[in-house]
Formats: structure tokens, sequence, C-alpha cells
């Protein structure tokens, strides 16, 4: 279990993690969702030790990173955003140098080395120069290092970033499959991503902790709201008289396009259901004009994504 | 520190850097034991060592430009700090495999006093201690080559900069003689050179109020040291100079004087900047 208690980081007089206070359970996926500079990797590289706190403590099952540093590290297993490998070693070396360092007893590295090269993937590759290998392989030689020693936490930072399509969702794969052994904790800001792997989303902005929630909650919370997007034969001036009768409707943007035809998108206060596209269809047939195309959709995580990063925005600039 | 040592010690043998370090070694001692001993008919082992201490000037930077600089340009260094072990064992493990590195070939020389006592009569200790300093003035070069590499993340600056402060070092005996020895010019040398101490000191800590204290503590106390006793300034630059001289203590012991105080300096010099190459590792995670 991971304890956060207050944590703060100042770069000069940039502030990148802000009064931070979260608690990590025991077996789950936890994945840290935000944009870029929102202080992702910041935290993680404060909660494995890799960097200080201006203020705040982190606490690995109770022993202080800090001051019990080699016993909260013992408990974690660390992949950070560049994968730490010596380019002129072969991933058997490799990690033979961090499982001694870890401590592992010399009569159980070998047998360890095999079941995380196995469980990773990286056995073919287990003799090669790690310059020569992909991205991938580096990858996946990053995380055999941290799930070395079988900690119980393993901390990921951007693990699939850089990678093909199908190494994304092999290393998707094996990230599910540590989360039945360990905690999990990643990073991304791609939200498909944590959305499809992560059990718990921590969405953090400017340094702050702006949601944390399980993916359907986090949902659930926005799914009064939904949009309706529609392509019509009409003009521009002309949209604005036509929907005036329906209902619902909080916000409206109305594009032009070449054909003559307009694209407008509605955001709603109700779930897009039958009736009030219905009552948009008749709107539009009473005008005589057509609609070619539409589509109602729910709100979805990336709009819950986007709308908390943006007020995170507003108040960073207060 | 186990492990760290191991791996860095096959590092720098599945590299070159390991035996391109040993056979340099190796090749100055065999070219002045030739002139020397073998060409010139002495039996003093001691002087080839003694002349080819310039060898340091390429091997310490060779040695040591990658040690910490490689780390932290490979981002490496972030694996040994969420890894459960402490700089101090990082810094020691590697300056231990260093030191492995640089006695190999020490040990092929040790065989040379005996081979030539074969042929005339080599007054052995004399030889053995000139081998056993010049392994602690390695030791002691080998550690500020380590610190310099720590400070920065380019192999090459940390090469380049190595190399000169070892060439200063070098010279330093020499350039003591040209400094001038009246009271004055040594207050004025030595008011100098506290301020650059008090400058690097600001440099290390990045704390101006502790820095200025420390430089006019150490100002004040040098002019009224000059004001009280004067007397006591002749001379006494060009003498803390080639006091503090690396290479001077070695010759000492080179001429057949064994100094054993000259040992005790190399290992503080040696302890001093292994614990400066911990800080500066410690101070990255709080600065970067």
């Amino acid at each position: 279990m991971i304890e956060v208690n207050h944590l703060t980081k100042r770069y000069g007089g940039h502030t990148a993690v802000d009064d931070l206070s979260f608690t990590v359970e025991t077996g789950q996926i936890y994945g840290f969702l935000g944009p870029n500079g929102a202080g992702k990797s910041t935290t993680m590289n404060i909660m494995t030790g890799c960097l200080a706190a201006t203020s705040g403590q982190v606490k690995i099952d109770g022993f202080d990173i800090f001051e019990d540093a080699a016993q909260a590290k013992r408990r974690i297993g660390y992949l950070p955003e560049q994968p730490p490998l010596y380019l002129d070693r072969t991933p058997r070396e490799y990690l033979r140098f961090v499982a001694r360092a870890k401590g592992i007893p010399e009569k159980e590295i070998p047998a360890q080395l095999e079941q995380v090269m196995i469980q990773t993937g990286t056995l073919d590759v287990a003799n090669r120069l790690m310059k020569n290998l992909s991205k991938g392989y580096r990858q996946r030689v990053g995380i055999a290092q941290a799930v070395l020693g079988n900690p119980e936490i393993i901390i990921l930072d951007e693990p699939t970033v850089g990678l093909d399509p199908r190494q994304i969702l092999e290393i998707r794969e094996l990230i599910r499959s540590l989360g039945k052994n360990h905690t999990v904790i990643l990073s991304s800001h791609i939200l498909s991503e944590v959305q499809q792997v992560c059990t718990t989303i921590l969405i953090l902005s400017k340094g702050k902790l702006v949601a944390c929630d399980t993916p359907e909650n986090l949902e659930r919370l926005f799914a009064g709201k939904s949009t309706v997007e529609l392509t019509a034969e009409a003009g521009e001036e002309e949209i604005p008289g036509i929907l005036a009768g329906v209902g619902h409707i909080v916000n409206r943007t109305v594009k032009k396009q070449d054909d003559g035809a307009c694209a407008v998108t509605l955001e709603l206060d109700a779930p897009a259901g039958n009736d009030i596209c219905r009552d948009i269809f008749f709107a539009f047939s009473k005008a005589n004009k057509a609609i070619v195309r539409m589509t109602a959709g729910k709100a979805s995580l990336e709009d819950i994504f986007l709308e908390l990063t943006n007020s995170g925005k507003e108040e960073g600039a207060q | 520190m186990k492990a760290v040592f191991r791996h860095e010690l096959s590092s720098y043998f599945t590299g070159v850097t390991g035996y391109v370090f040993g056979a340099f070694v190796l090749l100055f001692t065999g070219i002045y034991t030739m002139v020397y001993n073998l060409q010139s008919a002495s039996v003093n082992f001691e002087y080839v060592l003694g002349s080819m201490s310039f060898v340091f000037l390429i091997i310490v930077p060779i040695a040591t430009m990658r040690i910490l600089a490689e780390e932290r340009r490979q981002k490496t260094d972030q694996l040994l700090y969420s890894l459960p072990i402490t700089m101090t064992q990082v810094v020691l493990g590697k300056f231990a495999a260093l030191l492995v590195v640089f006695a190999a070939p020490l040990d092929i020389i040790c065989l040379y006093p005996l081979v030539l006592s074969a042929f005339g009569n080599v007054y052995l200790p004399a030889s053995y201690s000139a081998i056993v300093s010049f392994f602690f003035l390695g030791m002691a070069l080998l550690s500020i080559g380590m610190y310099i590499s720590s400070v920065t993340e380019s192999q090459a600056v940390a090469a380049g900069l190595c190399f000169v402060v070892m060439l200063v070092n070098y010279f330093l005996g020499d350039l003591a003689g040209f400094a001038s020895s009246t009271a004055y010019s040594s207050l004025a040398a030595l008011a100098v050179t506290t301020i650059v101490i008090c400058i690097a000191v600001y440099w290390m800590t990045k704390n101006s109020f502790a820095s200025l204290i420390l430089a006019a503590v150490l100002e004040a106390g040098l002019i009224g040291w000059y004001l009280v006793d004067s007397a006591k300034f002749e001379g006494l630059f060009p003498a803390i100079i080639s006091k503090l001289s690396l290479f001077e203590r070695f010759y000492t012991i080179v001429n057949g004087v064994f100094d054993a105080t000259a040992i005790v300096y190399y290992l503080s010099i040696t302890g001093f900047f292994l614990f400066l190459s911990v800080q500066s590792l410690e101070k990255r995670r709080w600065s970067e």
C-alpha cells in the first residue's frame, strides 16, 4: 500500500506537483492520467525515490521512501519513462546486475531471470546487445527489470509510448497479467489505454489530483450529458430558428461546409434518447430541410478528461 | 556494492577501456624500463615510475570519463536511484572496480624489479615502495577524475576537464617555483585562492549566504594573521602549493625517502573526492 501525503515539488518558481495526496490500495491497476506536464513523471519519480520532494512524504507499506529507503525500495519495481538500460550489455547481464543489486540470493538468480524473461517475452533476445534491440524489446527488458525480485508494487511510467500498435497490445496484455499478482501503477496520456487496463483512474492536472475513481464511475458522473452531431442541408442562419422549439440544448456550434450543408454539434443536458432525436428530426422536416446525417453520443471519458483538465487550467491561471 | 562492483568491472572488460588502460601503462613502463634499466644499465627501477608519472595525464581521463557521466546521459542513474542501494555503495563499488583495472597492469609491473634483480644489484624495498606509492598516487588521481565525471553528463567534457586538472596537478610543483615568495604576494595569492574556493563552494551548494560568510571569515583571518605576523608569509604560498602537489610527494618517495605521510595524504584526497562524488549524486535528486 502506498500513502502519498501533501506532496509538493517545486523547480525554481514552477510548481510541478502541488499538495498531492492519495492512497493506493493493494491488488489493483492504477492509471495516472494527465496531459503532458501535469506532473505524472515527477510524482512517480518521487514515489520511487529518484527525486526528492520539496515537502510532503511518501510511505510504502509504512516505510518512508527517504527515511527507510532500502526497505521501501525493496517493495517497488520502477520503469522510468526512458528504460534505464546499459545499451552495451545484453539483457541477461543487465538483469543479473539488477537482481544482485536488489539483493536476490545468488542461488535463486538464474531461476528468477528465466522466469521474468519468459513472463516478459525477452528470452529469445537474452544474449543480444541491447543497443541492437527494438524499442518494444527494450521496453520489455525495462519491465523485466522492474518485475525482478517480485516486488509488491510495480510502477511504469508511460510503458507504451513510442511502440507500434501490435507492441502496445502485447505490453497491455503483459500489464494486465502483472496486475493479477502485483499492484500496478502506470501513467499515460492516452485515455483509451488507461480505460482498458486500469481499475482506478487518477486524473492529474497542473500537479493536482482532479479526479480519482473507477472508469465506470467517472463515466456515470457525466452520464447526464451527451452530444448530437448532425449535418443538414440548411443555411447557417436558418438553423437557430429551426432548433428554437427543441428542448435540452445547452450549446450549439454550426459550421458551414463547402457543399452548402451545415455541420451542427449540439450539447444536451440530458441523455440523447430517441425522443430528443425525434424532436430534432421533425424540427428540420417541418422547415423542409433534410438531415443527411445524424449521430447521438454519450459523453466519453475523453470529454470528462478534457473538461477536468481544462478547468484545472483555469484554476492555475487565476 | 558488490553488484555494482561486478557490473562495473565486467563493463571495463567487455569494452576496450580496461585493455587500453592496461596496455598504455605497460607500454610506457616497458619503454622507460628499456631506456633506464636496460640501455643505461641503471639498477633503480623507481626512476622508471618517476619519469613515467605523466601517463596519469592520459590514463586517468580515459578510465574515469564515463564512470558517472554516462549513467546520467543514458538515464541509467534513475535505475540506481530506484534500486535498494545507497549512493555510497554505488560510488564505492564503481571506485573499487576502477582500482582493480588500475592494479591489473601494476601486478605485472611488480615482476620487473625481480627480473632485473637477476642481472644486477636492485634495491628491492625502494622499487616496491615506489610501486606502492605509484598505486596510491593513481588512486588519488582516479578519485578526482571520478568526481569530475559526476558533475557532467558528457564524457567528452569530463575527459577534457579531467585532463586540465591532471595537467595543473602535474606542473603544480614546477609552477610553485615561479610564484613570487615575498610576504605581500603570498597574501595576495592566498586571498585570491580563498575567493576561488568560496566560488567553488557557492557553485556546489548554491548557498550565497554561507559562501559569503565563509569568504569573509577566511579573508579576515588571512589579513589579521598578516597584520600580526607578516614574516610567516614569506614564501608561504609556494610552500603550500608544493605541499599540495600530489606528484611532488611521489617524487620524494622515488628519490628513496619512503614518506608515510604521502600515503596518508593520498588516502585523504581519495576519501574527500569519493565523498564529493556521493554528494554530487545525492544532490542531483534534489535539483533535477
